[in-house]
This record gives structure tokens, C-alpha cells and sequence, in this order.
């Protein structure tokens, strides 16, 4: 009896406790979870800081409209000139020249492999596909260099392959795996019936597929293109390796620098002002990439709300 | 009743059709044509003298061992990392979060970090790591450049994962007397395994591709590392992407750089298999428990 009278309001104490000690491991786990998860936004945070921290003294120091529409880059003469608008411009005309092979190429193969090819191509085709787009850039690079690059030259009868063009071509292919996976992704989406009624009504496939299947698939295709366009804008080691890297102001055969490849070709010996421009340079390159995004992201919302 | 198709209809149509079917097989000649061209340039000089051995000037020898460590020091730490604070977040996301707003804040995060191109990443990670945090050029501060790079695909793999584990396991466990902790823990998140796995395998892979983002944060030494010497701050190393590129670029050793490409692609292809396979096997296995 008495043994059960102590050992009652003991065991009572001892469930308080661990209810507690309970509740306490809940309350120290959900703010771990919640650290966690708020900790994406504290990266992007700190990144954004850090880059305009950087950036902006030296925008300050050339002035803006000299930095970014000033042609002439020379960070290390005795007079230093420090205007991106070669960069930019690059980056621009390269990015469109590869989205303008590689996206009509992608969706055109996107549509082999979602419509026309067989299961068994099909599935050989996303292999490969999910092989190209895996492969390091400066794999891209190497074959940029060794065989893009040479033949560019032979071709055209240039002292150098080392331009433009090249680096045209080597992005186009790059972002080749990346249009296809996901305009095949938009284009499998389209609800069967679409299709089953245009062919219904005397339609061919091929008709079908074109004046029906694609337009229906527009805002997934589009979203394709804009990634294409992010990752050509990204892209530096690949581009570094073919396009030249001379601050030249761009020409198809002209030997160029990106604005990506200004800020790696430069960083390991950069100082002072030049050092300071090269965070600049990030810094522009970070907003055109932002701006990118944000459209990518507006359209895949706009998509996913009209389903 | 077959009515005929006009000529003009007719010509379009096999038009069109050629058409996908040139861009198709041109695509994929070009695609096959680079992976045998590299592997049959790259295959011939992987030596067993190249694996196991150091760069020497002396013996005029390049050997591509420290490359190797290096790029598995750097996947180890940091998936260490970013491990535990990606399946967290996916956690977060899926079991935690009640506002909508933060929901689509962190996602908008994830995406936002997964669309940066790796050249920032590594200006940003010699800036934080290598200066602000003076950790110096090393396999560290190129470790945690990654985590932040790799952070996105562990968030993304798991949550789609989670998403997918049904609600009768939760609420079994609940009913079980579980705190939601002993529920995440014991229930959520093994049934979660293989979008974790595959976020695993994903990230590996832009790792050992990486090379923008470790150039400046990892350095491009080519010195032999201890295993806890890799751990410790100052002592840099350059993975097998970014030796490649030093190879290819610098030194002009396109010998070296075609071995370094044929077992990069090697890797990639074991990479995307491995993913497939984690998706489809531990996947399976989940459905088949719940039927």
C-alpha cells in the first residue's frame, strides 16, 4: 500500500517531466526545421549583399554610364578604361545566336522524341539526352577547342578560330539537352483529346502536331527557351576556352570576352580599381540573370495557373 | 471514305516531317559523335600510372591522383553539409510550414539559387569564404560554395519525395501517440529515402562537374592531400573538372585533358544511371508497402 501510495505521485512527476522533456525536443526540432528551411532565402540574402557591397564603388568611382556603355576595356594600361559595353554586348549577340540555332533545333527534336520516335527510341533519346546535359562544360570546352575551333578556322580561312562564332556554335549545343528535356517535358503534357479531335476532323499528324500540339504546349516551350537563355548567359568555362577572350567590341569573327568570362579571365591577378570593376561586372551579370529568372518564373506561374 | 489530301498540304506535311526527323538524327549524331570522340581520344591514356600518381616536373610525368581526393574530399563535405540542411528544409516545407507566403518565399529562394550561374558562386564564395570568413583558397571554402549551389536539388528531390508519402502514414503514427518529431523521424522520412538518394546522386554530379564556382574558392593546386588535412582551412586543391580545364587551357596537355574528359563522362553516365535507378527502385518500393 504504502509503496504504491509513494510511487504514484513519483511516476506522475516523472510523465511531467518527460512531457516536457518531450515537448521540448518537439519545440527545439521545429526550430531547427524552420532554420532550415528559411535558410535558402538567407543565401540568396547574403549573396545579393555581398555582390552590391562589392559592386557598387567601383560604379561609383568610373560612373555608371562610363561603365556600362564605355567600348573600351583596358584594366591594366597606365590610363585604365574600364567600359563593359563590349561584355555586354557579347554576352547578348552570343546568347541570341546560340538560342537561335539551339531552340528551333531542341523543339524540333523535342517533337521527334515526344511524338514521333517509338518507346524504345524514345527512351534512348532521354539517356542521351540526360547524358549531354550532365556533362561537365569543360568537356564542352575541350571539344570547343579541339575540334570547333580548328575547323571554324579552316572553314572560314581565319588566322584564329577562336571567336564568336564558335562560341555560338559550342553554346547552342550545350543548351541543346536542356531545350529538349524540357519542351519534350511541355509537349507530353498536352491532354490527349486535343489531338484526338484535330485528327478527328481530317487533320494529318504532322498537322496536328504543328498547328495543334505546339500551340498548347507554348507557355512549357517558351519556359524552355528562357532557361536556354539562362544557361548561355551563365555559362564561362566552355565559352572561355573558345570564344578568345580579347575585350574586343563583338564581330561574328571577332575574338570576344563575356561578361562571364571578363570576371574569371581576370580575378586571379586583379587588384585595386580592376579587382573592384570585376565585382561590377558580377553584379550586372547578376541582374541580367535575375531578370531571366523572374520571366522564367512568370511564365511557368502563368502556365500552371491557365491549367 | 479516304479523301485525298491536296499536293500543297501534302508537300508541307513531309516537309515538316523531314525536318523533325533532320534535327532529330543531326542532334543525335552530334551526340553521339562527341561522347565516342572523347572517349576514344580520352579511354587510350587512362593509365594506372596516371590514376595512382602525382604531377612531377622532375620525371616529367603527370599523374592526376591529388585530383582525384580532391574531388571526393569535396563531395564528402559537402553533402555533409548540405544534407542535413536540404532534407530540413524539404522537411520544413512539407511538414512544418503553415503560412502559404513562406512557402513560395523559400521556393522562390531555391529556384532563384538553382538559376545562378557557377561563375557567381565562385566570385561570392572566394568573397565569403576564402576572404570574409579567411578560410584561404581551399577544398573548404570550396565545399561550402557548393552546399549553397547544391542546397536547391536536395530541397527540390526530397520535398517532391515527401510529397509523394501518404498521409495514412503520418496519421498512423499520430495515432500511435507519436510526437510529430517521432513521426518525421520514423515514418516521414524513410519512406522519403530515395528522393533524398537521388538528390544525393544529382548533386554529386554538378559537383564533379563543377568547375567555375571552385576555381577561385578551391584553387588549382595539384599537391596530395591528407584525408583530415583536407578538412582544415588554407590548403587548396583542384578537382578533376578544374584540372581538366588548367590541363586543357593552360598547359596545352590535351592528352591529359582527353583522359580527364573520358572519365568525367564516365562518371556522368554512371551518375545518371545511379539516379534513375534510385528513383525507380526505392520509388517502387514505397508504392508496393501502401498497396
Amino acid at each position: 500500500m504504502q509503496a504504491i501510495d509513494v510511487s504514484a505521485p513519483k511516476s506522475n512527476v516523472r510523465k511531467g517531466g518527460l512531457k516536457k522533456a518531450a515537448d521540448l525536443l518537439e519545440a527545439v526540432m521545429r526550430t531547427l526545421f524552420t532554420v532550415c528551411g528559411f535558410i535558402a532565402v538567407g543565401f540568396v540574402v547574403i549573396i545579393t549583399v555581398f555582390l552590391i557591397i562589392s559592386g557598387v564603388p567601383a560604379i561609383r568611382e568610373i560612373g555608371l554610364a562610363d561603365f556600362l556603355f564605355g567600348t573600351k576595356w583596358a584594366s591594366t594600361a597606365a590610363e585604365p578604361s574600364f567600359g563593359i559595353l563590349p561584355f555586354i554586348l557579347t554576352s547578348v549577340y552570343g546568347t541570341f545566336g546560340a538560342i537561335l540555332v539551339g531552340v528551333p533545333v531542341g523543339i524540333l527534336c523535342a517533337v521527334f522524341a515526344a511524338k514521333y520516335a517509338n518507346g524504345k527510341t524514345a527512351a534512348l533519346t532521354r539517356g542521351l539526352v540526360g547524358l549531354m546535359s550532365g556533362i561537365p562544360s569543360v568537356v564542352y570546352g575541350l571539344i570547343g577547342m579541339i575540334i570547333v575551333v580548328p575547323a571554324v578556322r579552316e572553314i572560314f580561312g581565319l588566322p584564329d578560330g577562336a571567336n564568336l562564332f564558335s562560341a555560338m556554335l559550342v553554346l547552342s549545343i550545350m543548351i541543346l539537352p536542356s531545350v529538349i528535356s524540357v519542351s519534350e517535358t511541355a509537349l507530353r503534357a498536352v491532354p490527349k483529346e486535343y489531338e484526338e479531335a484535330s485528327l478527328a476532323l481530317g487533320a494529318t499528324k504532322t498537322e496536328t502536331v504543328f498547328k495543334v500540339t505546339l500551340p498548347a504546349a507554348k507557355s512549357g516551350i517558351l519556359a524552355a527557351a528562357v532557361l536556354g537563355i539562362g544557361r548561355a548567359v551563365g555559362e564561362a568555362m566552355a565559352v572561355m576556352m573558345v570564344a578568345g577572350n580579347v575585350p574586343n567590341m563583338p564581330g561574328i569573327f571577332q575574338s570576344v570576352r563575356f561578361l562571364t568570362t571578363a570576371v574569371a579571365s581576370e580575378m586571379s591577378y586583379s587588384s585595386g580599381l580592376q579587382r573592384q570593376a570585376l565585382f561590377s561586372i558580377a553584379m550586372v551579370l547578376f541582374a541580367f540573370i535575375m531578370l531571366i529568372n523572374l520571366t522564367l518564373n512568370f511564365i511557368v506561374k502563368r502556365g500552371d495557373n491557365k491549367k | 471514305m479516304i479523301t485525298k489530301i491536296s499536293a500543297k498540304r501534302k508537300a508541307k506535311e513531309k516537309l515538316l516531317k523531314a525536318l523533325v526527323f533532320a534535327a532529330a538524327g543531326i542532334t543525335g549524331m552530334i551526340f553521339i559523335g562527341i561522347i565516342v570522340y572523347i572517349l576514344f581520344r580520352g579511354l587510350p591514356h587512362v593509365t594506372f600510372g596516371l590514376l595512382t600518381s602525382k604531377p612531377s616536373l622532375l620525371n616529367d610525368t603527370v599523374g592526376i591522383l591529388p585530383n582525384i581526393l580532391n574531388t571526393l574530399y569535396i563531395i564528402f563535405i559537402t553533402l555533409l553539409i548540405v544534407l542535413p540542411l536540404g532534407v530540413g528544409a524539404a522537411v520544413y516545407l512539407n511538414e512544418y510550414a503553415k503560412n502559404k507566403r513562406a512557402v513560395r518565399l523559400i521556393e522562390l529562394a531555391a529556384e532563384t539559387l538553382a538559376g545562378i550561374p557557377s561563375i557567381i558562386y565562385g566570385l561570392v564564395g572566394m568573397l565569403i569564404f576564402v576572404q570574409f570568413c579567411s578560410l584561404g583558397t581551399s577544398i573548404v571554402a570550396g565545399s561550402l560554395t557548393l552546399v549553397i549551389m547544391t542546397l536547391p536539388t536536395i530541397i527540390r528531390t526530397t520535398q517532391e519525395s515527401l510529397k509523394t508519402v501518404p498521409d495514412g502514414y503520418r496519421e498512423g503514427a499520430l495515432a500511435l501517440g507519436a510526437g510529430k518529431w517521432h513521426m518525421i523521424r520514423t515514418t516521414v522520412l524513410p519512406s522519403a529515402v530515395d528522393g533524398i538518394v537521388t538528390g544525393c546522386i544529382l548533386s554529386v554530379g554538378r559537383i564533379v562537374g563543377e568547375s567555375a564556382a571552385l576555381m577561385f574558392t578551391a584553387g588549382m593546386a595539384n599537391e596530395v592531400l591528407g584525408f583530415f588535412k583536407a578538412f582544415t582551412a588554407g590548403n587548396a586543391g583542384s578537382t578533376l573538372a578544374v584540372s581538366l580545364y588548367v590541363y586543357a587551357k593552360e598547359r596545352g596537355d590535351t592528352e591529359t585533358a582527353f583522359a580527364i574528359a573520358a572519365i568525367l563522362l564516365v562518371l556522368t553516365l554512371l551518375i545518371n544511371i545511379g539516379a534513375n535507378f534510385a528513383a525507380k527502385k526505392l520509388g517502387k518500393g514505397k508504392e508496393r508497402k501502401w498497396t
